[in-house]
């Protein structure tokens, strides 16, 4: 399933991140690799990002972003 | 005996406390400037250490050295082409993982690397433990435990620093990453065409610059083959043959792969250093955010704070900018009395005092504000502002974090289009500057509540908000109208961090609230200073005016009129005579002044551009105003002030009696309110527009388009309302 598809609280493995260079590659840096855990936090009050945890730390994507991240519960 | 100088540069991600260090190792000498060519902020100071002179550089906080922002290719030059004796990469404890991802860099760049282990004491509380020598061991790199907000480590870590600049040793080619075998051997395969001819040099590690070329790195590319020219075909050919067949073998492109395998690298060391005891962790950050981010309160609360900010700024602003005003004022009578009549007199109390004057005002406000803003910075709650109007600022095309420079708008135009620069595409930040002035500044705020005041009454506050409103519906439509037009292209990625909440440090607080504040003082000093100048030339020249009448004379016969009147008169009605003799008196004075506005060449150039300003209700005096305007947006005020013929002397009353008698309707007033928030920028955000975007040409286009744009509301407003008769 894709990352956007998650719903809050649930935790998931990262199977493939695609998107464009630039943004792939960012996310990719910033940690979201294959084989990453993720753990959705929430979606903001007008459900567009999406706070996640990864690697401990607390990052924000946009939904059509998350959208390029295939997972895996 | 001159001291020895080293460089040491201090790298890490944003949010890592890299500012905090800065601060404490430097304290308040610091120099704010940019770094060349480019709108990124350059902060350096200088400090004396253990018999050295230290030159401390604060790069930009980034996550890596690929060269997609401003922020890492500025960060990445430097440390190529300066060579700072070292670097000392900050290390956020509780976000090792990540943190190392920016450290494997700097070790491949093959700089003297230190690493700073700051708020180990933060880690250790949610349970996390390293083990410091076993990851200086494993990276062949000195590691330092800092507390940034304690103020702890900071001599160790200059002690560290100074004796690895000393050392003789260079950077040790040793434990960096290494990758599978099909990259290492491209890697060799492409070091031994770079690393071996006979056209000049690479002034670069060879391996590094071998990964860089490998990564198809377009920068390092450029300038490997401007230093190798004979040979430029030769290493293109062998970079394309290598990536291909990488992109055959892996399916990806190899620098997808290498970040792959810098991870992966990463967590081998993870695995040795960093233990997590199973102790459940309390995470206050969390809990915050569950209340500030949260579904049903975190807008409410957003608008709180940002209510908040601006009563703060606007009614604790209110005191000292009354003492001040206080103190104008008497400067201004100690000099009217101290001096003798002459031009210079006019020029210094008229020109300089009273145009300086009218912006320092401003200062308090300023200084709340940007204290604010920078309380929400450190925090981290801007980040939070970013993500809950993120769904918003995308429908105008921008990213969330333009809300920031938007935000800041309402204070000044001015830093607020230099905040644009947090913003990594270029298109945002273009957006997101041409739309900015179109948040109504506070030094607008005195225009509406003069006008407002005089024609609106009780609904004043309500016309205001309105015009407010207006800015920010019309920086909607533009920026909407910009994004399918001028500026095409896809949005920015919005990867943002949201990092924990911190308890800020007051001495942070101020160095930020008074870097802000200088940029609003220093245009106070240069282009406030001399528009005051022109403008008050261009209303005290011609020195001699035909008047219509001799005002001298009337004075004096009015005068000996009232003369022969108040002994006459009973006791009781002597004092109310002698009111009456003033009030007539002033009432001449006055006029004269007007008259002698009228007649000066900024009457007369008021006069010629009247026709231009007439379709929408305004008069020349008005238009002589607004062109003064263009100074500040504040100047507005004083002239009309002086072109109205208001009685100085009283409160702000007298200016709105007087633009009421002169005949000027509640439609057109609206209309200048319009007309004051919509017009071409002042003359220093004009210049941080410039700057900013590093083309003229969008500094002309905001200004035609902001100009026009003003015109053709302002007629709507006037035309229209007298249409429907209001």
């Amino acid at each position: 399933m894709l990352l956007s598809e998650m719903k809050a609280k649930q935790t998931a493995t990262v199977v493939r991140v695609g998107g464009n260079g630039a943004l792939r590659r960012r996310i990719l840096e910033m940690g979201i690799l294959k084989g990453t855990r993720i753990y959705v936090e929430k979606y903001a009050p007008l459900k567009d990002p999406v706070e996640l945890i990864v690697k401990g730390y607390h990052i924000s994507l946009r939904v059509e972003e998350a959208a390029q991240i295939t997972v895996e519960l | 005996m001159t001291l020895k100088r080293l460089s040491i540069a201090l790298a890490g991600n944003p949010n890592s406390g890299k500012t905090t260090i800065f601060n404490n190792l430097t304290g308040t000498r610091q120099k704010v400037g940019n770094w060349p060519g480019v709108t990124v902020e350059k902060k350096e100071g200088t400090i004396k250490q253990s018999g050295y002179e230290l030159k401390i550089i604060d790069l930009p906080g980034t996550y890596s050295l690929t060269p997609f922002s401003i922020e890492e290719i500025v960060a990445r030059d430097y440390i190529l082409e300066e060579r700072p004796d070292v670097v000392i990469d900050i290390i956020d404890a509780s976000n090792l993982e990540r943190s190392l991802y920016l450290a494997t860099q700097l070790r491949e760049i093959d700089c003297k690397v230190l690493f700073a282990l700051n708020m180990a004491d933060v880690a250790r509380g949610r349970g996390v433990k390293i083990d410091a020598a076993k990851l200086s061991e494993l990276l062949a790199v000195p590691v330092v435990f800092t507390i940034g907000n304690k103020n702890k480590g900071m001599e160790t870590l200059l002690e560290k620093a100074i004796a690895l600049a000393e050392s003789d040793s260079a950077a040790p080619q040793k434990r960096k990453v290494k990758y599978s075998k099909d990259i290492e051997d491209a890697i060799s395969k492409i070091e031994k065409i770079i690393g071996n001819h006979d056209a000049g040099t690479i002034p670069y590690n060879i391996r590094w610059t071998a990964i860089k070329l490998l990564e198809d790195d377009k920068i390092v590319k450029k300038r490997v083959l401007e230093k190798t020219v004979n040979i430029g075909e030769k290493i293109l050919k062998e970079i394309d043959h290598q990536r291909n067949f990488l992109i055959d073998r892996f399916d990806d492109d190899p620098e997808i792969v290498m970040t792959d395998e810098r991870y992966g690298f990463i967590a081998g060391i993870i695995m040795e250093v960093l233990t997590t005891s199973t102790k459940q962790r309390v995470d206050i950050s969390r809990n915050i955010d569950l209340v500030l981010t949260n579904r049903f309160i975190g807008f409410p609360i957003f608008i709180f704070f940002i209510w908040a900010m601006f009563q703060l700024t606007f009614t604790l602003g209110t005191y000292p900018m009354n003492w001040i005003e206080s103190g104008i004022k008497l400067l201004s009578s100690v000099l009217a009395h101290g001096l003798p009549n002459n031009i210079f007199k006019d020029f210094l109390i008229q020109g300089v005092i009273a145009g300086v004057g009218s912006v320092i005002i401003f200062l308090p406000n300023i200084l709340i504000l940007f204290f604010c803003i920078a309380l929400f910075e450190d925090t981290g709650y801007m980040a939070r502002a970013a993500f809950l109007m993120d769904k918003i600022m995308h429908l105008i095309g921008l990213h969330g974090k333009s809300f920031i420079p938007m935000l800041m708008g309402f204070g000044c135009n001015v830093p607020a289009i230099m905040a644009s620069r947090t913003l990594e595409s270029e298109k945002d930040r273009t957006l997101t500057i041409l739309i900015t002035p179109f948040m109504s500044c506070s030094a607008r705020l005195p225009v509406y509540i003069i006008l407002a005041g005089a024609f609106f009454g009780a609904r004043a506050g309500t016309v205001i908000f309105g015009i407010y409103l207006l800015g920010i519906v019309l920086s909607i439509i533009t920026g909407r109208l910009f994004r399918s037009t001028l500026l095409r292209g896809a949005d920015a990625p919005f990867v943002m961090e949201l990092p924990p909440y911190r308890i800020p440090m007051i001495k942070s607080l101020l160095i930020h609230m008074w870097d802000r504040s200088k940029i609003f003082l220093r245009k106070m000093g240069g282009y406030i200073l001399i528009g005051s100048i022109v403008v008050w030339t261009l209303a005290a020249f011609p020195r001699h005016i035909s008047y219509s009448k001799d005002y001298a004379s009337e004075i004096e016969q009015v005068k000996r009129s009232y003369q022969v009147e108040i002994p006459a008169a009973r006791d009781s009605e002597k004092s109310v005579i002698k009111q009456k003799m003033d009030l007539a008196v002033s009432r001449l004075i006055r006029s004269k002044a007007a008259e002698k506005a009228e007649k000066s060449y900024m009457g007369r150039i008021g006069k010629v551009i009247e026709p231009v300003f007439a379709p929408i209700g305004i008069d020349w005096r008005g238009s002589v105003a607004l062109l003064t305007g263009f100074v500040a947006k504040e100047i507005v005020v004083s002239t009309m002030g002086i072109l109205y013929a208001a009685d100085e002397k009283k409160d702000s009353k007298a200016l709105e009696n007087a633009l009421v008698s002169s005949g000027m309707t509640p439609l057109a007033a609206l209309a200048m309110m319009v007309f004051v928030l919509l017009y071409m920028p002042c003359l220093a955000t004009l210049a941080a527009i410039r700057r900013e975007t590093s083309s003229l040409k969008w500094m002309i286009f905001s200004i035609s388009y902001s100009t026009m744009l003003a015109w053709i509301m302002a007629f709507l407003v006037y035309q229209g309302g007298n249409m429907i008769g209001a």
